[in-house]
């Protein structure tokens, strides 16, 4: 078959998508043709994953805003789709905790419909392979669709997260040693010469190469929610910038604003609270 | 004092400030719900701005004595809900004359926004041009942005690459949907002979004159007509890229370019890797006109180029979220820019 040799894929983008712009959904678009381009990957799937507001970044405005509106940028993909488990949660929750969370979703998932007759899950797929290899016991071709039948989960991200992963006490070394090496990053930017820097320069990066993707992105497309945020609060058009539902419910809702930008001034964020939390005890 | 006096403009007309009415069945292209007027009073005297245009001492006697100041159930002469208030829809209305002062009243100049080029396809970034002009304008507290007009280019202008008018302005169509204000028009693409940008902007100019609806409206019997509104400039909206072009030997003719400058007007929104202003610095005549010209700044730097789009979808890749989802269909449905081009 000729995806036998292809490890299926599933994007996950953790993030605050305060809004979510057409840049977001951009990321998902380069990374999946990019590693469906290789020829080794097919991406089946697409998770945004909101923050939670217990990460108290300045102008985080409430989840289950920030939720709706991810839910109405995805609606018109057939691929895309939004996780609440994130925000949801009561504390923020490293991220590597989320790849873990997504990834044993998938195994149980996996699982579930290898325990149900070959007969009965995804008809069409395992009567082929019942009907093709005949020679093979039922339980041969059982064996060999778990092997593959597992999908992968990768971190799709932009350059300014790669670049995070130097800012002191922003995250835990072995954290960030988890991503790279058990799950792999995908990371979409424009100038690859740096972030092809930022690895060679860190050791656990350089270790990890193999499962980092850098993935150019030829179009300059700098719509970054803040610069939304900030033409929300000056009266200018964001038209085009994000979905019209989004831009509509951002209207409707009057969303961001000054004062709204102002939320978690003076708050600690999050991880960098959690660091010295740990370092104290 | 019938609140159902049907509205003041020719309803037809395709500028009147019915048609760019918010209609709540379509997204709204550009509200500013927080610059809510803070009275009934200050919306009425916003309305009137967008309506007239013109000074005017007092509020009760232009309208035709058809609304006090001080009534709260007071609706937009326009309206066709008549007696039904939306507070929000004229909050939106009034709110896109984004004017800063709202006691005095002050005139400002209705501005056509018009953009010609290739449209191979039309993509968010064009869109997005009309959206930072209409805002720049409008800061500037002179202008009021009525309407937008996309011009697609004639397939005689020989440019590579160059799919059919017919695709290119069905793809403009469907891109605009969901826009109130801004709308194709095929004449240029129409046309025999390929046309020189000053001759759109000329035939453009003098539809936009003839169909004024101030003509027809000053007829209210009780009013005393305070005279025609201010007469509606088009102006040509582009990139820094064409800008530039205007340097490029033997592609403009230089009695063009002033008649562009001087009788028109540009728009022309910044893009990376350009130098707006040091190019009319360069050229004596926009340099003459600089007044003329408004450089827009574009605060979210957006490089989608039609070429890029091209490319992508030669090679089978993702154009998603750069391009309207109608007209990525449409590409679909046509087979247009299958083999990659060259450039």
């Amino acid at each position: 078959m000729e995806n036998s040799e292809k490890t299926e894929v599933v994007l996950l983008a953790c993030g605050s998508f305060n809004p979510i712009t057409n840049m977001h959904l951009r990321l998902f678009e380069l990374a999946k043709d990019y590693m469906n381009g290789t020829g080794k990957y097919e991406v089946i799937k697409g998770i945004i994953s909101p923050v939670g507001d217990a990460y108290k970044k300045k102008g985080l405005i409430s989840a289950h805003h920030r939720v709706i509106m991810a839910e109405l940028a995805a609606k018109n993909s057939k691929w895309l789709e939004v996780d609440t488990w994130e925000s949801l949660q009561q504390d923020w929750i490293e991220t590597a905790t989320v790849l873990r969370h997504h990834q044993e979703k998938l195994e149980a998932s996996s699982c579930d419909q290898q325990q149900d007759s070959p007969v009965l899950e995804r008809p069409g797929r395992k009567r082929k392979w019942a009907e093709q290899r005949q020679d093979f016991s039922q339980k041969k071709s059982l064996e060999q669709t778990k092997t593959k039948g597992v999908p992968k989960v990768k971190l799709l991200c932009g350059a300014d997260l790669l670049e995070s992963f130097g800012v002191p006490n922003l995250w835990k070394g072995e954290d960030i040693a988890k991503i790279v090496g058990d799950y792999g990053l995908i990371c979409i930017t424009r100038a690859g010469n740096d972030a092809q820097k930022f690895i060679y320069e860190s050791d656990v990066l350089w270790k990890h190469q193999n499962n980092i993707h850098l993935v150019n992105e030829w179009i300059t497309n700098d719509i970054s929610s803040t610069k939304i945020r900030r033409a929300l609060r000056r009266g200018q058009s964001i038209r085009y910038l994000v979905p019209d539902l989004v831009q509509e419910y951002i209207e409707k809702h009057s969303l961001y604003s000054s004062e709204s930008e102002e939320r978690n001034v003076g708050v600690i964020l999050a991880p960098l609270q959690r660091k010295t939390a740990e370092a104290d005890t | 004092m019938n609140p159902r006096t049907p509205p003041v403009y020719n309803r037809r007309h395709p500028f009147s400030p019915q048609r760019y009415r918010p209609n709540r069945s379509t997204p709204v292209a550009q509200t500013r719900a927080h610059l809510q007027p803070s009275s009934p009073q200050q919306m009425q005297i916003r309305i009137h701005q967008i309506l007239h245009a013109v000074e005017c001492p007092t509020l009760g006697s232009v309208l035709g004595g058809t609304v006090r100041s001080n009534e709260r159930s007071a609706h937009p002469p326009w309206s066709s809900q008549s007696g039904k208030r939306d507070p929000q829809q004229i909050g939106r209305v009034a709110a896109a004359a984004s004017v800063n002062v709202p006691d005095k009243m002050k005139s400002r100049i209705p501005v056509v926004l018009l953009a010609c080029g290739s449209f191979n396809p039309i993509t968010n970034m064009h869109l997005r041009l009309f959206e930072v002009a209409r805002d720049h304008l409008h800061q500037t507290g002179r202008y009021q942005v009525i309407g937008g007009i996309i011009s697609p280019v004639n397939d005689n202008y020989g440019k590579k690459d160059l799919v059919a008018a017919r695709h290119r302005v069905a793809m403009a169509r469907l891109a605009l949907q969901t826009s109130d204000w801004i709308q194709v028009d095929p004449w240029e693409s129409e046309q025999v002979q390929w046309t020189e940008t000053v001759k759109v902007l000329r035939h453009h100019h003098s539809e936009l004159l003839r169909s004024l609806p101030w003509k027809e409206g000053l007829d209210q019997g009780k009013v005393d007509s305070p005279g025609p509104a201010a007469v509606p400039e088009l102006k040509l909206l582009c990139g820094a890229d064409v800008l530039k072009t205007f340097q490029t030997p033997n592609l403009w003719k230089d009695k063009h370019i002033q008649e562009i400058v001087e009788k028109f007007g540009l728009v022309c929104v910044d893009r990376a890797g350009h130098d707006p202003k040091g190019y009319i610095l360069g050229s004596p005549i926009l340099q003459r006109y600089q007044d003329n010209i408004h450089l827009a700044r574009e605060p979210v730097q957006n490089e989608i180029s039609a070429t890029y789009i091209r490319r992508a979808l030669g090679q089978g890749q993702s154009v998603k979220y750069l391009l309207p989802d109608a007209v990525i269909a449409y590409i679909k449905e046509h087979d247009l820019y299958t083999s990659p081009g060259e450039e």
